[in-house]
């Protein structure tokens, strides 16, 4: 009882004294305040576009097969997807039709594609980052540029509903009558082919078949997609990586500032303390509540403004840097997902430093004796 | 009853530079007395004042506290004299603040805080309620005439109001002894003379007083009950 009433009353002391330095300290907790705030961004943003991956990956098949034609991908004929469904462990083979559309009044690349249980005929289905870009909604109609020059008429009929809005974001679903009349592609082509297999051990061994079978193809089994996601993932981590060592940078140097040492005034208040009777641990556990204080606020202000950043901002301040080059630029709001392991080591990164940063000094202050005041 | 045998303080001890402040003073300080040290600038009555209020550790020598002081020993035998010098800081500190109240020449009182926080901060450490603690730190202030400045902030007040604060807070743990120094020095005579008056009454209430001074207002006091003159760090006389 006696010990928390002492916490209490050292509290109480420490937050008056944190009043008396307004302006410093308001200062230094905007200053921590930014740097947890740029380091809990970007952690939460390269945490939940990796979430989106794997949501983009889940359901996507396990082998993909184009058609190459010396380095160039080509259509794939719907003879191949009889003769690769005989290999033995194929489960099923579906041909894709998807496209990339220029859109020059939006200035901005669509993706168009047929999806898997089919569209109804002269409707589409888009994504936000369409309606967005081109300032349309449900029920307006959009003309596509086909070939040969010729207009195809299409009604949105609705918007996309994803668990991920950076597929689904640039993404129009369409017919496969209007696809093949939009990129002129005869009955007998698909864009590529997907498979399913039964065992998931045989994937190599029936890529090597389909292979020998077509010399002109080229399996994409999964882990190669998830090769190529984690390397883009991974070039924005880079560069996630040079932000947060600036961030980190900035921090060591204002721990290492508080560090350094007190002010002749912090130092006096140290003398009078211990002369009036405080011991050396009771000056440090008031540094180390004002620290905490400090920290523990500043914490969870950075965190609470990079979670609106990140979630409900769409992370406004980095996003062109990364988020990629498209020229449709994907408004698209990440799925909130917060990793507890990253935040504690966050927390472990930041306020501990820093409480230990306010501690030193003042022990050492703390530590002399108390007639220094009387001299 | 405080004992003083053969007290040393020597600064920077083994260097080039050392200075011996207090050189061998024995001395015994009665209870419930007011004992002026007294002696010019530079004459060890600080350093020793500070050695006696278990600020400081004396380089070498003894300091027994006896009578009511050992209350504040708190693993001392009832009735024994306890042996205070060797004891580890955590002890001392202990002592320092349930036997002696402290009143310093600058007041040492903590800017930017009110002047009841100012008294109550001795007593933060001990563990009391924040309520029964601010009740006793008003009273205390309102002996002093100070209710109306409860929640001033330090900066504010006079002279004079600074130094009643200060003696406020050398008070709030209730301590046995009121160790002072130099505390006419930033006071007209006006005050300085109602400073003598307060230490009168707290004399009257049961406390030991110990003054290191050299202003004639202080040892020339009627109310003065012993001074011990000091000079290049050794007693020199008194009476």
């Amino acid at each position: 009882m006696r010990w928390l009433e002492k916490q209490r009353n050292i509290i109480d002391f420490t937050l008056s004294s944190l009043l008396r330095r307004k302006t410093k300290n308001i200062a230094l907790m905007l200053v921590y305040t930014l740097v947890v705030f740029v380091l809990a961004s970007v952690m939460f943003f390269a945490g939940a576009i990796k979430k989106e991956a794997s949501i983009i990956l889940r359901d996507s098949p396990e082998i993909i097969v184009q058609r190459m034609v010396a380095g160039r991908q080509e259509l794939a004929p719907v003879g191949y997807m009889e003769v690769i469904k005989k290999i033995r462990g194929v489960q099923s083979v579906r041909g894709r039709l998807w496209g990339y559309y220029f859109e020059p009044v939006a200035g901005a690349n669509f993706t168009l594609m047929v999806p898997e249980g089919g569209a109804e005929k002269g409707q589409i289905e888009v994504g936000k980052g369409i309606l967005r870009s081109i300032r349309a909604s449900e029920g307006d109609m959009l003309s596509l540029k086909s070939y040969n020059g010729d207009w195809v008429l299409l009604k949105i009929k609705g918007a996309l509903s994803s668990e991920s809005e950076l597929v689904s974001s640039d993404l129009i679903l369409i017919s496969e009558e209007d696809f093949r009349r939009v990129f002129g592609i005869s009955k007998e082509y698909f864009t590529d082919l997907t498979l399913h297999v039964h065992n998931s051990m045989e994937l190599n061994t029936i890529a090597q078949k389909i292979q020998d079978l077509y010399p002109d193809t080229r399996p994409i089994v999964r882990d190669e997609i998830l090769r190529t996601y984690d390397s883009i993932f991974n070039w924005r981590s880079g560069i996630l990586l040079v932000i947060m060592s600036a961030a980190g940078l900035a921090f060591i140097i204002f721990a290492w500032d508080k560090a350094s040492g007190l002010s002749a005034e912090e130092k006096k208040e140290i003398g009078i303390l211990k002369a009036i009777g405080w011991e050396t641990s009771d000056v440090i556990v008031m540094k180390f509540w004002e620290g905490t204080v400090i920290s523990l606020s500043s914490f969870l202000a950075g965190i609470i403004l990079a979670y609106f950043h990140v979630f409900f901002t769409s992370s406004t301040l980095f996003e062109p840097v990364l988020k990629g080059w498209s020229v449709l630029y994907p408004h698209f709001r990440l799925t909130p997902f917060i990793d507890e392991a990253q935040v504690m080591t966050l927390f472990f990164l930041t306020v501990l430093p820093y409480t230990v940063a306010t501690i030193v000094p003042s022990w050492r202050a703390a530590s002399v004796d108390p007639d220094s005041v009387m001299r | 009853m405080i004992e003083l045998s053969d007290i040393r303080k020597v600064f920077n001890s083994g260097r080039s530079n050392a200075f011996t402040a207090v050189d061998g003073v024995t001395l015994s300080i009665d209870s419930r007395k007011i004992t002026v040290l007294k002696g010019p600038s530079g004459s060890g009555k600080t350093t020793l004042l500070g050695i006696i209020g278990c600020m400081a550790r004396p380089t070498s020598g003894r300091i027994q506290l006896t009578g009511q002081l050992t209350r504040a020993v708190t693993f001392s035998v009832e009735g024994a004299a306890a042996e205070v010098t060797s004891l580890p800081e955590r002890f001392l500190t202990e002592i320092r603040r349930r036997a002696f109240g402290f009143i310093f020449q600058q007041f040492n009182l903590i800017k930017g805080i009110t002047v009841l926080e100012n008294v109550m901060l001795p007593a933060y450490p001990m563990g009391e309620g924040f309520k029964p603690l601010r009740e006793r730190a008003a009273k205390i202030l309102s002996d002093f005439n100070l209710s109306g400045k409860l929640f001033a902030k330090v900066e504010w007040l006079s002279g004079g109001e600074a130094q009643r604060v200060g003696i406020a807070r050398a008070l709030i743990n209730d301590p046995t002894v009121i160790i002072a120094d130099e505390p006419t020095a930033h006071l007209d005579t006006k005050l300085s003379g109602e400073f003598m008056g307060i230490v009168e009454r707290l004399k009257g209430e049961g406390k030991t007083v110990i003054i290191a001074s050299h202003d004639p207002i202080v040892f020339d006091s009627s109310v003065i009950d012993r001074i011990v003159e000091m000079r290049d760090g050794r007693i020199s006389g008194g009476h």
